[in-house]
C-alpha cells in the first residue's frame, strides 16, 4: 500500500480523469432522472429556477466531460461511455432517488460539492508531483482549475436557491 | 482518503486477522513504510484518541478509531468495486491502492450510487484476497 497523495504516472492520471468523467456523467444523468421522475403536477409546482438549474447542471456536466475527454485523448487512452454510466444510474436510481424537491436540490448540491472536492484534491496531487505526463502540465492544470471554479459556482447557485426556499 | 485513515484501516485489518493488537512492524510492512514513520503516525493517532499503544504489544483502535477505520475500509471497497465492475480494470487491487490516497470519501459516496455493494460491507472484506469476498468478478480470471 502506498501512503501519499501525488499522481505519479500517466496511467494513474488517466484513471483519475476517467473518475472525473464518471462523476460528471452521474450528475448529468441524475439531473435528467430527477426531472423525469416528477409527475406533471409536480412539474407545474416546480420553481422555474429549479428546472433551469437541472437543465444547466446537465449541460455543464456534459461540457466538463468533453473537456476531460480531450485530456484523456491526449494521454492516448479511452474515456467512459456516457450510455454505460447512464444505464448504471438508471439501474440504481430507485434506491438512491431523492424523496422530494428539497432532496433533489440537496442531491445536486452534493454532486457539485463532490466534484469540486475531487478536482481540488486532483489539482493538489498534480501540483505536488514531479512526474512528467504525456499531456502538457499547464494545459492539464488550466482545464482542471476552470472546471473546479465552475463547480464552485454551481454549488453556490444551488445553495442560494436552497436558502431562499427555507 | 488521508494518511491517517489509511493507517486506521491497516490497523483494523491486522487486528481482525490477529485477533489482538497490531504489531508496529506488521503495520509498517502492510503500509510499506519505515517503522519510524509508523511510530510517528501512531503517536499522532494516539494524541487524537483513535488508537491505544501498548509497548511490546502493539496498537489497538479505540471505539472512535474503529468507526473511522470501518468507514475507510468501506471507501476502499467502493474504489475496488468501481474499478473492477464499472471501469473493468484488470489490476484493480493494485490501482485501488494507488488511488485511495487521492479519492475522498465524499467522492467514493458518489461512486457508490452506481455500484452494487452488499449491506454487510465492510465485514465481507477478505484481507488475504484484498477484495470483498462477495464481489462478482467477471474479470477475475484475467485479474489473477
Amino acid at each position: 500500500m502506498s501512503v501519499g497523495t501525488t499522481v505519479t504516472s500517466d496511467q494513474q492520471l488517466v484513471r483519475l480523469l476517467q473518475i472525473g468523467v464518471v462523476l460528471e456523467e452521474v450528475v448529468e444523468a441524475r439531473a435528467a432522472h430527477h426531472y423525469r421522475s416528477l409527475s406533471d403536477e409536480e412539474r407545474e409546482q416546480l420553481d422555474e429556477r429549479i428546472v433551469d438549474l437541472l437543465d444547466h447542471a446537465a449541460e455543464e456536466s456534459a461540457e466538463h466531460r468533453e473537456r476531460l475527454e480531450g485530456l484523456i485523448d491526449a494521454l492516448d487512452a479511452e474515456s467512459v461511455a456516457f450510455e454505460e454510466v447512464e444505464t448504471l444510474v438508471r439501474g440504481h436510481y430507485g434506491q438512491t432517488k431523492p424523496e422530494d424537491f428539497d432532496g433533489i436540490l440537496y442531491d445536486q448540491l452534493h454532486g457539485e460539492e463532490t466534484a469540486y472536492k475531487f478536482y481540488d484534491d486532483l489539482i493538489t496531487a498534480i501540483e505536488e508531483s514531479d512526474a512528467q505526463f504525456s499531456v502538457d502540465r499547464d494545459r492539464l492544470l488550466s482545464v482542471l482549475r476552470d472546471i473546479r471554479e465552475e463547480e464552485k459556482e454551481g454549488a453556490q447557485e444551488v445553495a442560494d436557491i436552497m436558502e431562499e426556499r427555507e | 482518503m488521508n494518511t491517517a485513515d489509511q493507517y486506521l484501516k491497516a490497523i483494523y485489518l491486522i487486528q481482525r486477522a490477529e485477533n489482538g493488537p497490531a504489531a508496529t512492524g506488521a503495520l509498517a510492512d502492510s503500509l510499506d513504510v519505515s517503522p519510524a514513520s509508523a511510530n510517528e503516525m501512531i503517536g499522532k493517532l494516539q494524541d487524537r484518541e483513535l488508537v491505544d499503544h501498548e509497548k511490546y504489544k502493539g496498537v489497538s483502535l479505540t471505539d472512535e478509531g474503529i468507526v473511522r477505520a470501518r468507514e475507510a475500509l468501506q471507501t476502499y471497497c467502493i474504489i475496488e468495486r468501481f474499478l473492477a465492475n464499472v471501469l473493468e480494470v484488470e489490476e484493480f487491487r493494485a490501482e485501488a491502492k494507488e488511488l485511495e490516497a487521492v479519492i475522498d470519501e465524499t467522492v467514493a459516496e458518489r461512486l457508490d450510487t452506481i455500484i452494487d455493494r452488499e449491506p454487510q460491507c465492510p465485514d465481507c472484506f477478505d484481507p488475504e484476497a484484498d477484495v470483498c469476498a462477495l464481489i462478482d468478478l467477471e474479470i477475475e480470471e484475467l485479474a489473477d
